[in-house]
């Protein structure tokens, strides 16, 4: 069963690199925010896998609560921090800004 | 009991992959966000669940303290990604990015 969890963490981390790409490279800072909230979903899932490998989980699902806590809070201040800003970056697929109509 | 936690996580995991997957291959930003607040919600919630199941082998009460916390998280995450996924949403429509349609504005 440990290497079946083991194999679980590794996919995991595959998916995380593969949503790092539209972190990095995301059209809009708004698309940024979208991939470090899903990293940030992944790796609260991975510290507990990671508890149940070395067999404290009882350690590691404080980590994790304490994880998800933080992931919310960045996520809301971030999306905050972008509402009503009318000048993110406009290369991408088809995006016109309203600020461009008015 | 193993059966239905690997039966689970595979689930889980392929969640996560469609999540992936949506997130890189969508053309809008509000399409990518409906594949993201989904997806990830539902394979969190059967990813813990499993782990939950896994950890509740042997019947005590750490074990069982243990299977309440990650539950918590599943609780926790229900509450929050929702909310989350709104908060982003509303930022996107309030500062004007305009939804993906098929055939591409002209450039003015």
């Amino acid at each position: 069963m440990d290497s079946f969890f083991i194999a679980t963490g590794v996919a995991l981390c595959l998916l995380m690199l593969l949503t790092l790409h539209r972190t990095v490279h995301g059209p809009t800072a708004i698309d940024r925010i979208m991939g470090v909230n899903v990293i940030g979903t992944k790796t609260t899932i991975l510290l507990i896998i990671i508890g149940s490998i070395y067999h404290r989980v009882d350690m590691f699902v404080d980590i994790a609560l304490a994880y998800a806590l933080l992931n919310f809070i960045v996520t809301i201040a971030a999306s905050r921090y972008f509402h009503h800003r009318k000048n993110l970056s406009s290369r991408g697929y088809g995006y016109k800004f309203r600020a461009e109509d008015d | 009991m193993d059966i239905v936690v690997i039966m689970l996580t595979v689930i889980g995991l392929f969640s996560f992959f469609a999540t992936t997957v949506g997130l890189l291959r969508f053309p809008d930003f509000y399409s990518r966000m409906h594949a993201a607040g989904k997806g990830d919600t539902l394979a969190s919630l059967l990813m813990l669940l499993a782990l939950a199941l896994y950890n509740f082998h042997e019947v005590n009460l750490a074990n069982l303290l243990v299977a309440i916390k990650i539950l918590s998280i599943v609780v926790f995450i229900f509450m929050a990604s929702p909310t989350a996924t709104h908060a982003i949403t509303d930022a996107a429509f309030e500062s004007g990015v305009k939804p993906w349609t098929k055939e591409p504005e002209e450039e003015s």
